[in-house]
C-alpha cells in the first residue's frame, strides 16, 4: 500500500466514527420527532396539512445551504451541534410521510373493532397501529439514514468531522484519490445501514421477533464499534505527545502550553489555508501544545467560529476582513489597513491579531500570456475595452464580495460574463480556455506554472491582503499562546508560499510536506 | 335489559336525520334483528348502542341506567362487538386476540389462558391447534368464528353483530348461523344483529325490527312478520324468501308442502 493510501487508512476510523456518530443520532432524534408527531397528524386533520408542508419545505433547502444556514442561527456555534440539527431536520420528511401513510393506511375495519371493543385511542395507536404501521415507517426510516449518510459528507465545512473531509480536502489539493476514497467508504457505510434496516423492516413485515432482535443487535454492534474510535480519539486520554506528531521533541521541556487545553486551528478549505494549519500544528506542537484542526470551513463561518471562540486560532486576510465584515470599501495603504484592521477586530470582536505572517495573498486578475499578447492586454484596463465577450472565472465567493464590485466598476468589467467554480479549477479552466480570465490568488504556484500574466491593477482597486494571524477572545488568555505563536510573525515570504502551494497543487504533496517546507526556510 | 326509546341521529345539526325514531327492547337470550336496506339507518342504530355514534336524541338504557351517563370507553368493554370481516388484529395471535378485552379489563393471566380456551372450544376451533396462529393463516369462517369468540371474551351481557356473516360463503354461513343461535342459547346474552338479508333474519331472529328511513317499519317475530306484513314494502322482503322456498320445495322429490 503506498504511503498516501496509508495517510488516508490511518483517519478513517476517526472520519468514520463521527460520520457514525453524526448520522445515527440525527437519525435517532429525527424518529423521536417524526413518529410522534406524524401520529398525532393522524389524529387531528388539521395538524396533518401543514405539517408535511413544512417538512416537505425543508426538503427543498439545498443539503449545504441548510448546513450553512446552522451556523448563525446558533450564535456562530461550529462543529457537531449545526451539522446533527440540519440532518435532523433534514431527516424529518421521509419518516413523517411514513408514519402517517402508515397509520392511515390500516385497515379501517381494525381500528374499528379496536374502538368497539373499548380500547381508548392511544391504545388504538400503540396496541394496533403502529404495530402494523411498522414496516412502512421502518422504510421512511431507511430513505432518511441513506440521505442523511449522504448528506453528512457536506458537514465538513461546517466543522463537524465527518468522511467530507476526504473529499473536500481532495477536491482543494487536487488529491483524487482522497476524494474517491471518502465517497467509496461513505457509500459502504449507507449500503450497510441500508441492508440492516431492510432486514428489520423485513422482520416487522413478516412479525418475525428473533430475526428483529439479531438486526437490531447487529445495528447497535455497527454502531458501537464504529463510533467507538472517534470517542476514544476525541474525549479519551491521549497518547503522549510524541507519538501524535513527530516533530515533538519529546525529551525536550515543553514550555507553558503543555498545561493548557487543546488548541483548535480553523482553516479555510483551500490549499494555503491547509498549509497553513498544519504549519501551526506542528509549530504549537513543538511548543508543547495539544491541538486539533478544524479544517474546511467557509470564509465567514471560520470567523464566527473563531469570534465565539469555537476556534482558537486561525489565518485570515486583511482585504477580505476589510471588506467582508467592516465593509469598507476606499482603497488604503498596506499598513494603514493592517493597523485599522487589527484595531476593529479587537475592539469589535475582541479578536486579537498577532501580526503578518509576511506574505500577501491578494486577488489578482490572470489570464494566460499569450492570449494577453494577442489581446495586448497589460492591465486590468486594457481588459475593460475586449469586456463583451470575456468570461471570468472564480472561485464562487468572490463574485458576492465588495472588492469584486469595486473593481468592475472601476475598470467597467460590467460586459464581461462571471463563472463561479471551485478554485482548484480556475486555473486549468484558463490554461485550457474555458474562461479567458480568472480571478487567481497571487501566491498560487500555478500562476507561474501555468504561464499566466498577473494585469496590473493601476487604480489599486483591489486591496491588499496580507495574511494576519488571530486568535480567539478565549485563547487569547490562554497562558504561553501568544507567546508561542509571535515568533511566527513577518517569517513566511511570498515566494516561500508560493513553493509551498505548489507543491501540493502541482506535485501532489501532502498539506504537512509543504508546511515543513515553509518551517525549512525560516 | 337494554332498551332504545325513540332515538334518533342527525349528522348535520337537526337538518336530516340518518335515524329518526326507533324504539325496541331485547332481553337476555333473545336475538333482535335489525333489518332493512343500506342506508336505512341500522347500522347507525346499532353504534348508538356501543356509542361509537353518539345519539342525537331518545333515551338508550341498560339495566335501567342511561349510557350516556357511563364512560364509553368503559361501556364497550362490556359490550361484544363483532363486525363483517372480523376486523381480527393481523399482527396479534388467535389467542391474543381473543384475549383483548379480557387484558384490557385487567384481568390475570391464568385467568385469561384457561377462558381463551374455553372460547375457541364453544365456538369450534381446536384451542391446541388454533392459539398460536395468525388471522391470515384462517378461513374465511374460521376468522368470524373467532371473531365471536373474541366478543365473547369478556362474558358480556349484550353482543352486537355488524352484518358478521355477509362475507361468508352460503355453507359456512349456514353452519355458523347455526352454530351462533346454541351458543346463544348456552351463553344468555342478549344480542342485536344488523343484516340486509331477509333469510338470515328469519332464520336466527327471535324477533325483527324492519327499518325504513330511519323509521321502524315494523316489529315481530319472524312468524308475525311472515303472516301479518305490516304493508307492501314488507310483503316484496318477505315474498324473495318465500318464493325461493317455494321453488327449491317443488324441485325436491317428493316436496310440497
Amino acid at each position: 500500500m503506498s504511503q498516501a493510501l496509508r495517510d488516508l487508512f490511518a483517519d478513517l476510523p476517526y472520519l468514520l466514527g463521527g460520520h457514525l456518530l453524526l448520522s445515527l443520532s440525527a437519525v435517532l432524534i429525527g424518529v423521536l420527532i417524526s413518529v410522534p408527531f406524524g401520529a398525532l397528524a393522524t389524529r387531528h386533520d388539521r395538524l396533518r396539512g401543514p405539517l408535511l408542508t413544512v417538512a416537505g419545505l425543508i426538503q427543498t433547502i439545498p443539503g449545504l445551504a441548510l448546513l450553512a444556514l446552522m451556523v448563525p442561527l446558533l450564535g456562530g456555534t461550529i462543529g457537531f451541534l449545526p451539522a446533527f440539527l440540519a440532518l435532523t431536520l433534514y431527516s424529518v420528511l421521509p419518516m413523517v410521510r411514513n408514519t402517517v401513510t402508515g397509520i392511515m393506511d390500516v385497515d379501517p375495519a381494525v381500528t374499528e373493532a379496536a374502538r368497539g371493543m373499548g380500547m381508548t385511542s392511544r391504545q388504538t395507536l400503540l396496541g394496533v397501529e403502529l404495530p402494523l404501521a411498522a414496516p412502512v415507517i421502518i422504510a421512511g426510516i431507511r430513505t432518511a439514514t441513506v440521505w442523511v449518510v449522504g448528506m453528512a459528507t457536506l458537514a465538513t465545512p461546517v466543522g463537524a468531522p465527518s468522511l467530507g473531509q476526504y473529499i473536500f480536502l481532495g477536491l482543494q489539493t487536487r488529491n483524487w484519490t482522497a476524494v474517491i476514497f471518502g465517497c467509496v467508504f461513505s457509500a459502504i457505510l449507507a449500503v450497510v445501514l441500508d441492508q440492516l434496516i431492510r432486514a428489520l423492516e423485513i422482520s416487522a413485515t413478516t412479525r418475525n421477533k428473533r430475526m428483529g432482535i439479531l438486526t437490531l443487535s447487529a445495528l447497535a454492534l455497527v454502531a458501537i464499534g464504529g463510533i467507538a474510535p472517534f470517542v476514544a480519539e476525541r474525549f479519551g486520554e491521549r497518547p503522549t505527545g510524541g507519538a501524535r506528531a513527530g516533530d515533538l521533541d519529546a525529551s525536550g521541556a515543553p514550555v507553558g502550553l503543555s498545561s493548557a487545553r487543546t488548541v483548535s486551528i480553523g482553516s479555510k478549505g483551500f490549499t494555503e489555508q491547509y498549509i497553513l494549519s498544519a504549519y501551526l500544528e506542528s509549530e504549537l506542537r513543538a511548543e508543547g501544545a495539544d491541538v486539533s484542526a478544524r479544517p474546511n470551513m467557509g470564509s465567514t463561518i471560520l470567523f464566527d467560529a473563531l469570534r465565539s471562540d469555537t476556534v482558537d486560532v486561525c489565518v485570515d486576510y486583511t482585504g477580505t476582513i476589510w471588506a467582508t465584515l467592516m465593509k469598507r470599501a476606499e482603497p488604503i495603504g498596506r499598513s494603514e489597513m493592517l493597523i485599522e484592521v487589527a484595531h476593529y477586530l479587537k475592539k469589535e470582536h475582541g479578536v486579537i491579531c498577532v501580526g503578518p505572517l509576511g506574505f500577501e495573498n491578494a486577488y489578482a486578475l490572470a489570464m494566460r500570456k499569450d492570449r494577453a499578447a494577442e489581446l495586448g492586454i497589460r492591465s486590468i484596463a486594457d481588459l475593460a475595452r475586449h469586456a463583451e465577450g470575456l468570461t471570468i472565472g472564480g472561485d464562487p465567493e468572490v463574485f458576492g464580495r465588495s472588492e469584486w464590485k469595486r473593481v468592475r466598476a472601476a475598470y467597467g468589467l460590467q460586459a464581461a460574463r462571471t463563472r463561479g467554480m471551485d478554485s482548484t479549477f480556475m486555473y486549468d479552466a484558463v490554461r485550457d480556455g474555458q474562461v479567458d480570465v480568472i480571478t487567481a490568488y497571487s501566491t498560487d504556484g500555478r500562476i507561474a506554472a501555468y504561464d499566466l500574466l498577473v494585469l496590473k491593477d493601476p487604480k489599486q482597486a483591489f486591496p491588499p491582503y496580507d495574511a494576519i494571524l488571530l486568535v480567539a477572545p478565549g485563547a487569547s488568555k490562554l497562558p504561553g499562546l501568544l507567546d508561542a505563536l509571535r515568533p511566527l510573525v513577518n517569517r513566511i515570504s511570498n515566494t516561500a508560499m508560493r513553493e509551498a502551494n505548489r507543491l501540493v497543487d502541482l506535485e501532489g504533496k501532502a498539506p504537512a510536506v509543504a508546511a515543513d517546507s515553509l518551517r525549512a526556510k525560516r | 335489559m337494554l332498551d332504545l326509546s325513540h332515538v334518533r341521529k342527525s349528522y348535520d345539526g337537526g337538518l336530516t336525520h340518518a335515524v329518526k325514531d326507533v324504539s325496541f327492547a331485547a332481553e337476555p337470550g333473545e336475538l333482535i334483528v335489525l333489518l332493512g336496506g343500506s342506508g336505512c339507518g341500522k347500522t347507525t342504530t346499532l353504534k348508538m348502542i356501543n356509542r361509537l355514534v353518539e345519539p342525537s336524541g331518545g333515551t338508550i338504557t341498560i339495566d335501567g341506567q342511561d349510557i350516556l351517563g357511563l364512560d364509553p370507553v368503559a361501556l364497550r368493554r362490556t359490550i361484544g362487538y363483532v363486525i363483517q370481516g372480523a376486523g381480527l388484529f393481523p399482527h396479534m395471535t388467535i389467542a391474543e386476540n381473543v384475549a383483548v378485552v379480557p387484558k384490557l379489563l385487567g384481568w390475570e393471566p391464568a385467568r385469561i389462558r384457561p377462558r381463551v380456551d374455553t372460547l375457541l372450544d364453544l365456538v369450534g376451533l381446536e384451542p391446541g391447534d388454533f392459539a398460536g396462529r395468525l388471522p391470515r393463516e384462517l378461513s374465511g369462517g374460521q376468522v368470524q368464528r373467532v371473531g365471536v369468540a373474541r366478543a365473547l371474551a369478556a362474558e358480556p351481557a349484550i353482543m352486537l353483530l355488524d352484518e358478521p356473516f355477509g362475507a361468508l360463503d352460503p355453507v359456512t354461513r349456514d353452519s355458523i348461523q347455526s352454530e351462533f343461535i346454541r351458543i346463544q342459547s348456552e351463553v344468555k346474552f342478549a344480542a342485536v344483529l344488523v343484516t340486509h338479508d331477509m333469510t338470515e333474519a328469519l332464520l336466527m331472529a327471535t324477533r325483527i325490527v324492519v327499518i325504513r328511513d330511519g323509521l321502524v317499519a315494523q316489529i315481530g317475530t319472524p312468524e308475525e312478520l311472515l303472516n301479518h306484513p305490516a304493508d307492501d314494502y314488507i310483503e316484496t322482503l318477505i315474498s324473495t324468501p318465500r318464493r325461493q322456498a317455494e321453488r327449491l320445495d317443488a324441485l325436491l322429490p317428493g316436496g310440497g308442502a
